[in-house]
């Protein structure tokens, strides 16, 4: 007699073969599309709700841009949870380097070099990273050499940074800021045109599939088993329907008409009958918070420090036995997370024209939440960059859909706080049933 | 074994404390090429402490390490690798989130000539290591977390041995292991002996220790009580050594022998 329950077994795996088989053939992360999926439902049900209002080109956009300064941010927080710290001063360094950025391009670099020069935005950006750079490390010194909790050291930090924030100037607000540097903030200047963002999209295209191909090759190398070709091919044809898809919808942003007729008048071109379309393309924040995911994905994946970080959060004893200086590494991780901050904050001063001491106020939790939303786990040694990311957008959709829909700012903080719980909850039933 | 020859490893009056409590006191212990040295004593005895000062884990507040003679100083893991010496720690020492050949280099990764990891290249080796070890182990994507008992303890195995050690500190190895895998580490053990490594092994299992141990060392409250070729000493005496402290005539008594 064959036991029933091999033969139901087997029953079961024949009838999920196609999906199962895709699954193994792409080694898609599952996690991963869960989150992209809930994003999708989400933003289906506030274009419903909303009479088609969101899934808007213009939405989209301004939504891509509103997101650019968290993400940033969000990408280095992995790191920070990942080996079982947090970071709870994040929006406060983002307010005091905000602020030193300010008070350099509006106040003392005029004096210097005078008014708009072209290195300004340079000079103001370079004093914000290193200024980020030496708080980071300053925290991750005490952190690790020291030994106090990155709770208590950040928390700490939360306080000094806003508190700092308001020294530089005594609380009161820096403007203008410099004209190139306010490209960093997006608009329809601080976008890089249809023309560009098509050799944008084109170029990561490229790299979609030099990358799978390099793969390949690699794998190759030892005679490793290889993904199938159909499932290479269908990774790399929806990479690049998604960037040229995400470029489209930037290019189809158009400037508004007063911004058109201004520009036309200053140019001397003569606006058409039909009217004269500028696309906006991809905004700068956006490329920047781009790059630096791919920046901080390539630095936790294929370099010898990130293979570090995710060992220590997994066991920072075997971390250690194994010879990794742990102490540096967490440093390490700080003054990126400071870099980042200050990265972000040039984002933001540069999308508000102006530094006040209140910039990115509570901007620590939204961060943490993104994160931790995009699959980071607070026990450590879990999480990736990409996930952070999809998790800001997420969190940006939820709070933008909902300022569209006119709800109460109240209202609005109890669903984001609702959506974060109910997150990490389906996050842990995910992982004890895949574990 | 004769001792006119060098010692791998020469360990001599070696002092630690932790708040006053002195875990290892004055503890002398010598180790040969193609040697295997047991290590037995109570729990809290001060074994795994003063494996961990020669491993580099631990610091130590007083004596002298000569590797092949030469006074050498390891204060940290990354020196003792250096000189040669693995350690298979009781807890494994794992990073669970992380695959077999991330855990395998883990501290000394494979790169390519970009500075990027290697990372083909390191799950090649760990391929070629564990197929050696555990033939029948496949699962080289999954992170350690997921594997049994026994296949966790034999990638800690696989660690130690990947990187030509001269000598090998093997804490409980067998710990974790079912009777036919036990079967296989003795084997390991076996050849890595005949290959001139110096093995320190600490066990709970003195039948184990008799059967693959050429030397045993006692200690007892931080102090050696003694050491003995395994033909001079029967198991029972070896017991006493442990429980009482009592040195056996066969054995040379160390400072912490009764009487």
């Amino acid at each position: 007699m064959s036991d029933p329950a091999i033969s139901l077994d087997r029953a079961r795996s024949s009838e999920l073969g196609i999906v199962a088989r895709f699954f193994k053939a792409t080694e898609l992360d599952t996690r991963l599309l869960g989150m992209i999926a809930a994003l999708v439902i989400i933003w289906l049900a506030f274009q419903f709700l909303s009479g088609g209002q969101f899934l808007t080109p213009r939405n989209l956009w301004n939504l891509s841009v509103q997101t650019s300064s968290v993400a940033v941010m969000a990408t280095g927080m992995v790191l920070i949870i990942v080996t079982r710290n947090i970071d709870l001063s994040v929006g406060s360094i983002l307010g005091f380097v905000g602020m030193i950025m300010g008070v350099t391009q509006a106040e003392f670099l005029p004096r210097l070099i005078g008014f708009e020069h072209p290195a300004t935005w340079i000079i103001a950006l370079g004093v914000g990273v290193i200024t980020g750079a030496l708080i980071g490390g300053f925290q991750g010194f005490i952190i690790a050499f020291l030994g106090v909790p990155a709770f208590i050291v950040t928390l700490g930090g939360l306080l000094v940074w806003r508190g700092a924030a308001w020294w530089v100037t005594s609380g009161r607000t820096v403007a203008p800021m410099d004209s190139t540097f306010r490209l960093m903030g997006g608009g329809p200047e601080g976008s890089i045109g249809a023309f560009w963002s098509w050799v944008v999209g084109v170029v990561v295209c490229i790299a979609i599939v030099g990358m799978i191909i390099n793969g390949r090759r690699q794998r190759k190398r030892f005679n490793f088993p290889r993904r199938p070709v159909w499932a290479e091919a269908f990774m790399a044809a929806v990479g690049c329907v998604l960037v040229l898809g995400a470029v489209a919808v930037a290019n189809a942003y158009y400037w508004p008409i007063g911004i058109v007729r201004k520009y036309a008048e200053t140019n001397n071109i003569t606006i058409p009958d039909g009217g004269l379309f500028i696309s906006h393309g991809i905004a700068i924040p956006v490329l920047i918070a781009v790059a630096a995911g791919l920046i901080m994905t390539f630095l936790s994946t294929r370099t010898r420090f990130g293979r570090y970080v995710f060992a220590m959060g997994g066991n920072p004893e075997a971390a250690d036995l194994a010879g990794i200086n742990t102490r540096w590494v967490t440093m390490k991780i700080f003054i990126i997370m400071g870099i980042l901050c200050a990265i972000a904050g040039a984002i933001s001063t540069a999308r508000l024209n102006a530094a006040t001491n209140a910039q990115g106020t509570l901007d620590e939790l939204l961060t943490i939440a993104a994160a931790v939303i995009g699959g980071t786990s607070l026990a450590g040694g879990v999480g990736t960059i990409a996930g952070a990311m999809i998790g800001a957008v997420l969190m940006q959709s939820l709070s933008s859909g909902m300022v569209l829909l006119g709800l109460d700012t109240p209202l609005q903080n109890i669903v984001v706080g609702l959506v974060l719980v109910v997150a990490v909850w389906l996050d842990t039933i995910y992982r004890r049933r895949t574990a | 074994m004769t001792n006119t020859q060098t010692p791998l490893i020469d360990m001599e009056d070696i002092s630690i404390a932790f708040g006053g409590i002195r875990a290892v006191d004055g503890a002398s212990i010598d180790l040969f090429p193609g040697e295997v040295v047991a290590l037995l004593g109570h729990n809290g005895a001060g074994k795994s402490t003063l494996i961990k000062i020669l491993s580099g884990a631990y610091k130590r507040d007083n004596g002298t390490i000569k590797v092949n003679g030469e006074e050498a100083a390891i204060n940290n893991p990354r020196d003792a690798k250096a000189y040669g010496i693995e350690t298979i720690y009781q807890t494994l020492a794992l990073a669970d989130n992380v695959d077999t050949a991330a855990n395998l280099y883990l501290g000394r990764e494979l790169m390519t000539p970009w500075g990027t990891l290697d990372d083909v290249a390191m799950e090649h080796s760990a391929r070629e290591v564990m197929g050696r070890l555990n033939p029948r182990f496949q699962r080289f994507k999954d992170p350690v977390k997921a594997l049994s008992g026994g296949q966790r303890q034999s990638v800690a195995i696989a660690r130690a041995i990947l990187f030509n050690a001269r000598i090998l500190i093997m804490d409980e190895p067998t710990a974790a292991l079912g009777p036919q895998e036990t079967a296989q580490v003795g084997e390991l053990i076996k050849q890595l002996k005949s290959e001139g490594i110096g093995i320190f092994l600490i066990s709970h299992d003195i039948h184990d220790v008799f059967h693959l141990a050429d030397r045993v060392a006692v200690m007892k409250n931080g102090q050696v009580v003694g050491t003995a070729k395994v033909g001079d000493v029967n198991e029972d005496e070896v017991l006493g050594m442990i429980i009482l402290g009592k040195c056996p005539p066969g054995a040379i008594p160390g400072p912490g022998a009764v009487n």
